[in-house]
């Protein structure tokens, strides 16, 4: 069981735990299903999506998931909100917590800023993206769309392809598979490749594989997970031009070609088509990059219910 | 026979059925819900856990008995208790499966043990966010008393009397490896 009131991260999730979240992500997808696409487990409480970072999936998705459980939802989002005029993240979260809010979904841009909140509130909080550090819903959906299409999480061959040096989402992910057992080849640009990536992670570190390849990264590979270019992270020069990234770095169908016959291609959006993926694998059929928004919302809801539902 | 429950201890006090009488009782159970539903086609809708075994042999009998197999489902109704603020162990959401276009049908829930009566009435809650059905019915193992709400079951197997601290165990081969009703007490 999910003995902790806030989820910040994968890396101090047990292989138990995450198994709990994805078992009940499992059972929670199907109210989804329904002519009435609503349960009341979550009644009365209410849940803060508190958002200093443009976003549209994981706003949505948290929203939807916290209506389809009956809380009532309130979206904060910096322009509209008292940060603009100055006041800290502290005040802000105090005053939050002042009004009796059982859960903040916080995205912040400074990596640690959940972490800080967590200490000062009464609020459940849960991490929906730091800086560059980590986006466990993220992974936690990634793993549960591997594991649907896969039927497992060990014994498998994953390739984790771009903007690694600013991607939470290659974070969480590598915290995630390596607990299972799984190869992450991580494969990037030198100039996108975090100077000592393979220290950050201090476990398992035997599952973790670097290369500037992309021929050795998809090589085989069960899973293909491209990551999208931060454009808006990037204050100098990373590469000359997108084309000649997506020449060296983008997935097209020859590369494809080179993974198992079975491989799932995922993103976790949003897309820089023809970038760092060709339009005709963004919507292919080894595509599973739809798929993965639908495990969003049962995701949540799981993690919503095993942090508020008891 | 003892062991822990959870933070409780059980001693057996005696066995109520044994694998005999529980697959006889069941065979009952099936023939009354079809001479009841005067050969009407019945959804049967097993409350997780044991419910859905249960759900799964009654339809095997009515298939032989009525030569039509009725639709089977499974309902979690821990999504609709009223006691989730309360319970000391969060209890594990398990699977949903409720037949497409129940609407207008006759839809009998199956439950092992009928005791306060708030699983029902959270499975009625259930059931009427799946649409209008033309009855909804129930099938219980053992009704214990102690009803809570105003609830009562259409087929029962057996009946009896218990004390508050005793606990009904119902065990079917497909989720505990054997078949028997057991009557424990909490110690």
């Amino acid at each position: 069981m999910l003995n902790r009131k806030h989820l910040l991260g994968i890396e101090d999730l047990s292989r138990d735990e995450i198994l709990e979240i994805l078992d009940t992500a499992d059972s929670l997808q199907e109210v989804s299903t329904r002519p009435i696409k609503k349960v009341p487990t979550l009644r009365g409480k209410t849940i803060i999506n508190l958002f200093f970072e443009a976003s549209t999936r994981t706003r949505t998705s948290f929203e939807i998931a916290a209506k389809r459980l009956s809380a009532d939802v309130v979206n904060v989002s910096q322009s509209t909100s008292s940060v603009s005029k100055g006041e800290t993240l502290i005040d802000t979260a105090k005053t939050l917590d002042a009004m009796a809010a059982d859960c903040v979904v916080i995205r912040h841009f400074a990596s640690g800023a959940p972490h800080t909140l967590a200490k000062l509130t009464k609020a459940s909080i849960i991490n929906a993206g730091d800086g560059a550090h980590e986006h466990p819903t993220q992974a936690l959906l990634d793993a549960f769309t591997i594991r649907q299409r896969k039927g497992r999480l060990n014994d498998l061959r994953v390739a984790i392809i771009g903007d690694i040096a600013h991607s939470r989402v290659a974070r969480s992910n590598l915290h995630l598979l390596t607990k299972f057992g799984a190869h992450v080849w991580l494969c990037s640009t030198p100039t996108l490749m975090p100077a000592s990536v393979e220290k950050i992670i201090c476990e398992n570190r035997q599952f973790i594989h670097l290369t500037n390849s992309m021929e050795e990264a998809v090589h085989g590979a069960d899973v293909i997970m491209m990551l999208r270019i931060q454009f808006e992270r990037m204050n100098e020069s990373f590469f000359p031009t997108e084309r000649e990234y997506f020449r060296y770095f983008g997935l097209d169908r020859e590369r494809v070609e080179q993974a198992k016959p079975d491989v799932i291609i995922m993103h976790p959006g949003p897309m820089n088509r023809g970038v760092e993926i060709a339009t005709d694998v963004a919507d292919g059929p080894y595509s599973v990059i739809l798929d993965q928004v639908s495990a969003g919302v049962g995701v949540r809801m799981a993690i919503l219910y095993l942090l508020l539902g008891a | 026979m003892s062991y822990n429950f959870g933070a409780m201890s059980l001693k057996l006090s005696y066995q109520l059925m044994t694998a005999e009488e529980l697959r006889t009782t069941l065979n009952h159970m099936a023939d009354d819900i079809l001479k009841a539903n005067d050969g009407r086609p019945v959804v049967l809708l097993g409350v997780q856990r044991r419910g859905v075994p249960m759900a799964r042999r009654l339809a095997i009998r009515i298939t032989e008995k009525a030569q039509r197999e009725p639709q089977i489902g499974s309902l979690d109704i821990n999504l609709y208790r009223d006691d989730l603020t309360r319970v000391a162990f969060q209890p594990v959401v398990r699977k949903t499966d409720v037949p497409p276009n129940i609407d207008d049908r006759d839809v009998i829930l199956v439950d092992d043990v009928l005791y306060t009566g708030r699983t029902i009435r959270a499975a009625l809650d259930a059931l009427c966010d799946f649409g209008r059905m033309r009855t909804i019915q129930l099938a219980v193992l053992i009704d214990r008393g102690h009803r809570e709400l105003p609830i009562e079951a259409n087929f029962v197997g057996k009946k009896i009397a218990t004390k508050d601290n005793e606990v009904v165990e119902v065990k079917l081969t497909e989720i505990d490896g054997e078949d028997g009703i057991y009557v424990m007490e909490k110690i």
